[in-house]
């Protein structure tokens, strides 16, 4: 076979492709033969999200969640916003999970050698559920710029790491959020692989003052349209 | 206001472990859990044949009816075999991954939407800039019916069955996963 690059399997206009030479890693990773469409059976509307619900409380803050009663060092920051489907209703009692560096741009992780301090009472991963609406809130501290070895001189933009389910298999989404007015998103390949200017506005949360709390920690509103087609189940007649 | 532009997805980059396994989750199954006991394992390969160390697997499939742990699904019975169908691995250093779990039954009512036994699979590593979805079939299964394997390729259908066979008494079944390259996995779309 000789199929062209597999570009995205989602809508190119919104998804990054696959093969993203700026990103270094992409080249050996990207599928080089074209995605085998198929209907959504039940196994695609259905899906783990639902069921994912264990969280507690002290897990949306990431600033005293290491155990240490220690908090962690940083600029605190409120990330909230609302969880939507692909027709704009909202997505309750849904996993978020988020990962991220500390505030010098450090991961608690073995692998990451950058000559940054760790931060013993940051341990950089949390979780919340949506509410009834489709909200939710985490409370964090920005993290740091990092470098990284993709091409000369390149440094990540700050970035929260974020992991959600959905309603359904095929609403599955990771993605990374970035901060409004960050000079280092012209310069990085992963934000710009996404392919439009309005794509890429997706991944920047807005600073709101009215989420910011006197005093305390600076707001950032940070929406999610999880996309996928939303009919109800088993309706078609080529599934179910 | 929220734009309806659906959110893009971005790289899991490589530092996602302590979130992703902060419990394993790579035993979906109990002593309890209804079904035959499988396991299945395989490692990951990039498109110059070499071991990923940083990808993960999820994966989500029904229970040993047939049925899907969620509202969606019409079969699912009164009867609650408390098995949730997701589980999660990372590979390691030699781009290993593996899940104990139970045998999938068909899913689908009637005969001619009837699907053959399968785990639907999530793709995420360093270098993917959204998960890639494939699933697994199981190679001592009758899979020449199923719908969605005759949309693959003949040449391309083995790349998504696993290979049975025994280890210890107990079967176990071997899919490798090819990122890129001759023997490229097949990946779904459902656009």
């Amino acid at each position: 076979m000789s199929d062209p690059g597999a570009g995205s399997r989602r809508d190119p206009a919104v998804f990054p492709p696959y093969l993203y030479e700026g990103y270094r890693a992409t080249i050996l990773r990207a599928p080089s033969k074209r995605f085998v469409e198929i209907p959504e059976t039940p196994s695609e509307v259905t899906g783990p999200g639902p069921a994912l619900s264990e969280v507690m409380a002290e897990d949306a803050d990431l600033t005293r969640n290491a155990g240490t009663e220690g908090e962690a060092m940083g600029e605190r920051i409120i990330v909230t916003g609302r969880v939507l489907d692909a027709n704009g209703d909202p997505v309750p009692h849904t996993l978020i999970d988020i990962w991220q560096a500390n505030s010098a741009g450090r991961y608690r992780h073995r692998r990451d050698q950058h000559h940054a301090p760790l931060d013993p009472n940051f341990l950089g991963m949390g979780r919340c559920l949506t509410d009834e609406d489709g909200a939710y809130r985490l409370l964090t501290i920005r993290p740091g710029a990092y470098p990284w070895p993709n091409h000369e001189n390149a440094w990540r933009p700050a970035h929260i790491h974020f992991s959600l389910f959905g309603p359904r298999f095929t609403t599955r989404l990771v993605t990374q959020m970035y901060f409004p007015g960050d000079p280092l998103h012209d310069l990085d390949p992963i934000f710009n692989s996404v392919p439009t200017d309005a794509a890429r506005a997706r991944l920047v949360a807005e600073y709101a003052h009215d989420v910011t709390e006197p005093l305390w920690a600076l707001g950032y509103r940070f929406d999610f349209v999880l996309a996928g087609r939303h009919g109800t189940p088993f309706e078609d007649g080529d599934h179910a | 206001m929220t734009s309806r532009l659906p959110t893009p997805s971005q790289t899991v980059g490589p530092f996602f472990h302590d979130c992703f396994l902060r419990e394993p989750m790579d035993v979906l199954v109990t002593d309890q859990t209804p079904g035959e006991r499988i396991r299945v394992e395989g490692r990951v390969y990039d498109g110059a044949g070499e071991p990923i160390d940083d990808a993960a697997i999820e994966i989500w499939q029904a229970d040993d009816a047939g049925r899907y742990r969620h509202p969606a699904d019409l079969m699912t019975s009164a009867t609650d075999d408390g098995f949730l169908g997701f589980g999660r691995s990372a590979t390691d250093e030699t781009g290993a991954y593996w899940f104990e779990t139970i045998k999938p039954g068909r899913v689908g009512r009637n005969p001619e939407d009837a699907q053959s036994p399968h785990l639907s699979l999530h793709v995420f590593a360093r270098g993917l800039l959204d998960s890639l979805v494939t699933r697994l079939y199981f190679g001592d299964e009758d899979n020449s019916l199923d719908a969605v394997l005759k949309r693959v390729p003949e040449g391309r259908r083995s790349t998504v069955i696993a290979t049975p066979s025994e280890r210890d008494g107990r079967r176990v079944y071997v899919f490798d996963i090819v990122l890129q390259g001759d023997n490229e996995t097949v990946f779904f779309c459902t656009r």
